[in-house]
């Protein structure tokens, strides 16, 4: 296997806060990849610099065999990484569908065509029912599904997922793992995801990498990281092991 | 094509708008003069305010200093004509294209360099209010003592050179609303349409999506600024007068968008439905007074301020998503 995205010696600095400190990680073609970490680790900052939104002061990002991390976030999209936020950012007044319908327009310019790809997507994130109502009528948990089906629509061959599972109840949560899992092992999506519920990441990582005060202490299999003395210290705390 | 138009659109919706444009086609052989120049001015509110809602209402951003597109294409299409004897249909050409330029510098100055919001609004009036000073001082098209068209009784109206009676004006204007209308409702089914709203609502997350908001913001600046400059060189060729310290006034700009807020912003009838209500009541009201024998200097403004109060305090979404709740005009989400 060979890596879709490599991050290279990554690094951000917010005039004397270092955010994101020399980080270096790759995801493989096909996988499922979580970063975790406490509150104020930089997660979100690593992934707004993946997804083009920040420059890095430092380092290299390369994906699909390209440079990308001078590029603008729409340009990064157009590339192939799809991308949701940790607050939800729906079109409040546009429809479900036409949400959707936005983000299907990247690969399908004729509405009509992007409107049947928009369809199947909602069909997949358990969508379809509520396509005609307005998208600031949603609950939480659909507000959550909208934004990955929304990413989703542009047809990305990696998805950035940024705490998906935040605010949701464990029911929920397991459908969302569900969701990806399926997405994962049907079209070979591959999935970088920040996360702070645990049970998501047991059951839906492959590797997972631990940030602290920006820096990387602790990258590999979920089980094995979780044991790691350094990431129960500083995040996890002992009963989390359990 | 017309099939691509109409397809989505509830056949209510469809006849209400042929039974509209039908009334407004017969409605110079119904009305007396003066009401036609009523409706001339109806119309031409409807399709400033169709073309600055392509800014606002569809794209959000929001220009207050519109009026400097309109005094642009008024002024190069009445000094081609004065000059050099180019009739207004090409001065149109060269209007839009001023118009356009115009409004890519503004659109390149605030969109390249982050100006968002309230920012871009005081940038745009400060680009009219230039304009105003500078025309002012523009000798070559009469600076402040004003610039004329000759005026000269026509017994045939003269399409071609745009000089007639007012009801060849109020077909001129009636054509180019509808065309307006139809245009916008392209736009809007396009996915121009659909990244303009995108950016509307949340440019960020429109970003992530791989819109270009850069790009479409400058697109939706030029087509505004060029349609709006069509209504620019009607104004023109219709008063035969042109004073800088009036057309690219700011009150120019406000009042060419009160009809679209008050209409309802970002929809399609609203512009229309906002410039009839504002025009027409406050003509009617004026008419009123002035028949009693009050003569009323502001009624008009205080009347503007009224209506804008009350859609404000009782329709927010403007008065046009409402009547077509009421209506059942509504369309249905397929």
């Amino acid at each position: 296997m060979t890596a879709l995205l490599t991050v290279d010696g990554v690094g951000k600095r917010f005039r004397g806060l270092t955010a994101v400190d020399d980080v270096s990680f790759a995801v493989e073609q096909g996988a499922i990849f979580a970063v975790i970490g406490p509150n104020g680790a930089g997660k979100t900052t690593l992934f707004n610099i993946i997804a083009g939104e920040l420059a890095p002061d430092h380092g290299a990002i390369t994906f699909a065999g390209a440079r990308i991390d001078r590029l603008k976030s729409h340009a990064i999209c157009r590339r192939g990484i799809g991308r949701t936020f940790q607050l939800v950012r729906p079109f409040p007044t546009l429809s479900v569908e036409d949400n959707v319908v936005v983000g299907a327009l990247l690969r399908h310019p004729d509405p009509v065509i992007a409107r049947r790809r928009a369809h199947e997507v909602l069909w997949q994130l358990d969508l379809f029912a509520k396509r005609a109502q307005q998208a600031s009528t949603l609950t939480l948990p659909d507000r959550k599904r909208l934004e990955v089906a929304r990413a989703l629509a542009t047809d990305p061959k990696l998805l950035l997922l940024d705490e998906v599972m935040a605010g949701l109840r464990p029911a929920e949560t397991d459908r969302m793992v569900e969701i990806l899992t399926r997405l994962n092992h049907e079209t070979g999506l591959t999935i970088l995801l920040i996360e702070h519920v645990m049970r998501a990441v047991m059951a839906l990582a492959s590797r997972v990498l631990v940030l602290h005060h920006g820096a990387a202490i602790a990258e590999g299999a979920p089980e094995a990281v979780v044991r790691e003395p350094a990431v129960v210290e500083s995040y996890l705390g002992a009963e989390a092991v359990e | 094509m017309i099939a691509w138009l109409i397809e989505g659109v509830p056949r209510r919706g469809l006849v209400a708008l042929a039974v509209l444009l039908g009334a407004l086609l017969v409605a110079p052989w119904l009305a007396n003069d003066y009401l036609v120049t009523v409706l001339i001015i109806i119309l031409y509110f409807a399709y400033t305010g169709q073309a600055w809602n392509v800014m606002m209402g569809f794209a959000g951003q929001l220009s207050l200093g519109h009026a400097i597109y309109v005094g642009l294409g008024a002024y190069a299409a009445a000094a081609l004509y004065v000059h050099y004897g180019i009739g207004p249909w090409i001065g149109l050409a060269a209007a839009i294209v001023i118009a356009m330029l115009c409004g890519a510098i503004i659109g390149f100055l605030a969109f390249r360099f982050g100006v968002g919001g309230v920012y871009f609004a005081i940038l745009t009036i400060a680009f009219a209010e230039f304009a105003r000073i500078g025309f002012d001082h523009f000798q070559w098209v009469g600076g402040s003592s004003g610039f004329f068209l000759p005026v000269a009784n026509y017994s045939r109206s003269d399409l071609w050179n745009l000089r007639g009676s007012p009801t060849m004006f109020y077909y001129v204007m009636l054509v180019l609303t509808a065309a307006a209308f139809v245009l916008c409702h392209a736009l809007l089914k396009s996915r121009i349409g659909y990244y303009w709203q995108a950016i509307r609502e949340d440019e960020a997350a429109a970003r992530s999506l791989g819109i270009n908001t850069f790009r479409y913001k400058m697109y939706a600046v030029v087509i505004s600024a060029g349609m709006t400059a069509v209504a620019g060189v009607f104004f023109a060729f219709y008063y035969n007068n042109l004073f800088p310290e009036q057309i690219f006034h700011i009150s120019r700009s406000i009042e060419l968008i009160l009809g679209p807020i008050i209409g309802g912003i970002g929809t399609l009838f609203g512009p229309i439905i906002g410039a009839f209500l504002l025009t027409g009541l406050s003509e009617a009201m004026q008419e009123l007074l002035a028949r009693r024998g009050f003569d009323v200097p502001g009624a008009k403004q205080v009347f503007y301020g009224v209506c804008l109060l009350l859609v404000v305090m009782v329709l927010p979404d403007g008065v046009w998503p409402w009547l077509a709740r009421r209506l059942g005009l509504k369309r249905q989400q397929s």
